[in-house]
């Protein structure tokens, strides 16, 4: 009764994210409702017994990933009126895609009811310890398949988009260390009236101390 | 059929649990919130002693009513709201740092009650670290849309910084997180206690420990990484245009996030509730208090940092989030897995 309540508390919250997403005129109300979605969507993730994949799906999708997002929107200046105005020929073909995606959740949803299965979470006390059991044993290889991937893709990134830039100035904190008192500083003791001598400042030399005559 | 459907879920059984729930999210948030009021008041005390001054002395005895004074004075300031900025957001921000901070502590055990030895934690689940780390991410969009919202340039500059380094620093946290959950066998906070009754968890991870304290400087924007609201620099970064009551919820967030921090860290490492040695005296004291004693003492770190050093400069901080704790932070994560997997958990 009670998750019943929360189910529709949270499918109509996820909704609601999406239905912001389309329809909101500024990019971050769109980012706002992007926000609203994911955080349903983990909600929905708990309710079904996926505690692990609902708190994952806030930490990394809320934490990093739409946090990059905004970032993005609040730095680049575009006139979002201007761009939407190409938009109307692509219709549609997004009308189509959205088509193709209904039809395959209704189908799905209809013809095989038996993989929408109930969830597995009371077979095991943490799916945590669960999913690790089956990534690791059955999955082990397209596991690591995946993170080599994410690694290429990590790598490739970073060459696609360094340039080295010249003239920059970077602090290298070793040499600053390593920095000795001589390197910067010499000590003398100079007399009064002498100067220093030729070995600090050779460009000066020192000048003869001339006594002003007292008035009187 | 709708009254039958409320009929049903708003059974005197499940009302006895909303209450019961409702009553005890009370009694953690309003002792958290005092708490928080009474940060303020440390911190200005020891950082007025560490000025040779006296802080607050005026209000109340050694001055203790002061920030219940500073409290109603920021009630009764004009709530100004800048011109050209995005009313909605502007007003949505604060709360969007306030609400993560207070929901941090669902999870945070306070150890056994003194009366009926029960652990006291609203929700003991499973995941109790993830879902804290989850939750304190969630505190950046705030600082991030107040930044964005004020449409003016400090408080956007301030926003961008104080993003792009509690993003950074989360991602070494997380790294030492995990190592500790290793160390404990579990990621529930209660369990990874327990698993410190032998030794607390600061004595075989000390490294982890020191770079924990220092990420947890950086998460919470605190001196000497308080580069979001450097004064020299940015006025006071993303709250610039924030007055009265908005200005109040985010010092309430950020003080919080300070609190909710140390707690976390008195878990992973010192023990949590735990007494330092346990023998009959110190075993008789209840829990609570042992805990409180160690978020005191990582507050005073935080504080006493803020009265020593001197700021960051950005590019170091950033230097100092993915070249040096980044790597070290995995190298430990490995060194721990391999030692568990060879000797075992401490749990």
């Amino acid at each position: 009764m009670i998750p019943d309540l929360l189910f529709l508390l949270f499918a109509s919250g996820l909704l609601a994210g999406a239905a912001l997403i389309m329809f909101g005129k500024n990019p971050m109300v769109g980012v706002l409702g992007m926000l609203l979605a994911f955080l349903n969507a983990s909600g929905l993730f708990i309710l079904l017994g996926a505690e692990f994949l609902g708190l994952l799906l806030i930490m990394v999708y809320v934490g990093a990933i739409a946090v990059m997002f905004l970032f993005v929107l609040m730095t680049i200046d575009i006139d979002f009126a201007t761009l939407r105005e190409g938009a109307a020929p692509y219709l549609p073909l997004g009308l189509l895609v959205v088509a193709l995606l209904a039809a395959q959740f209704i189908m799905a949803a209809s013809g095989a009811p038996a993989l929408i299965s109930a969830p597995h979470a009371a077979q095991e006390p943490q799916n945590i310890i669960a999913l690790g059991r089956i990534l690791f044993t059955q999955y082990g290889v397209p596991f690591q398949v995946a993170g080599l991937v994410l690694l290429t893709a990590m790598v490739g990134a970073i060459v696609l988009t360094h340039r080295p830039r010249t003239g920059v100035k970077r602090q290298s904190v070793a040499a600053q260390v390593q920095r000795q008192r001589g390197d910067a500083l010499t000590l003398t003791s100079p007399q009064t009236g002498q100067g220093t001598g030729k070995t600090v400042a050779k460009h000066w030399a020192p000048k003869p101390v001339v006594q002003k005559p007292s008035k009187g | 059929m709708l009254n039958q459907y409320f009929a049903a879920v708003f059974t005197p059984d499940n009302l006895w649990w909303l209450g019961l729930t409702l009553a005890a999210i009370l009694a953690l948030a309003i002792p958290v919130l005092i708490g928080m009021a009474m940060l303020t008041w440390f911190e200005r005390k020891v950082l007025g002693y560490m000025h040779l001054r006296y802080g607050p002395m005026y209000v109340g005895p050694f001055g203790l009513l002061q920030p219940f004074a500073d409290a109603i004075k920021l009630m009764f300031k004009e709530p100004f709201l800048p011109e050209r900025a995005n009313m909605l957001m502007f007003m949505l921000a604060p709360l969007m740092v306030f609400i993560p901070a207070l929901l941090a502590w669902a999870v945070i055990p306070l150890g056994p009650d003194p009366f009926f030895n029960k652990n006291m934690v609203i929700a003991d689940i499973n995941l109790g670290v993830l879902y804290l780390l989850a939750v304190s991410s969630l505190g950046v969009y705030g600082i991030l849309l107040a930044g964005w919202s004020s449409n003016s340039k400090y408080p956007f500059l301030g926003a961008v910084r104080s993003g792009a380094q509690m993003v950074s620093y989360e991602v070494s946290l997380g790294l030492i997180v995990l190592s500790v959950i290793v160390l404990a066998g579990s990621m529930n906070l209660t369990k990874i206690v327990q698993a410190q009754t032998d030794m607390w968890f600061i004595i075989p991870a000390f490294p982890a420990f020191v770079m924990f304290l220092i990420s947890i400087l950086a998460e919470t924007n605190r001196h000497p990484f308080d580069l979001p609201e450097a004064e020299a620099e940015l006025v006071a970064g993303y709250n610039t245009e924030y007055s009265s009551m908005p200005f109040a919820l985010f010092f309430l967030g950020e003080y919080i996030a300070m609190i909710t921090m140390s707690a976390f860290t008195a878990l992973l490492f010192l023990g949590g509730w735990l007494p330092p040695l346990n023998i009959w005296p110190l075993t008789a004291i209840p829990g609570i208090f042992w805990f409180g004693i160690k978020v005191l003492a990582i507050l005073f770190f935080m504080i006493w940092v803020r009265g020593t050093l001197p700021r960051y400069r950005y590019d170091q901080l950033m230097r100092l989030g993915w070249k040096i704790f980044l790597p070290l932070s995995l190298t430990w994560l490995i060194l721990t897995a391999t030692v568990v997997k060879i000797w075992g958990n401490l749990a």
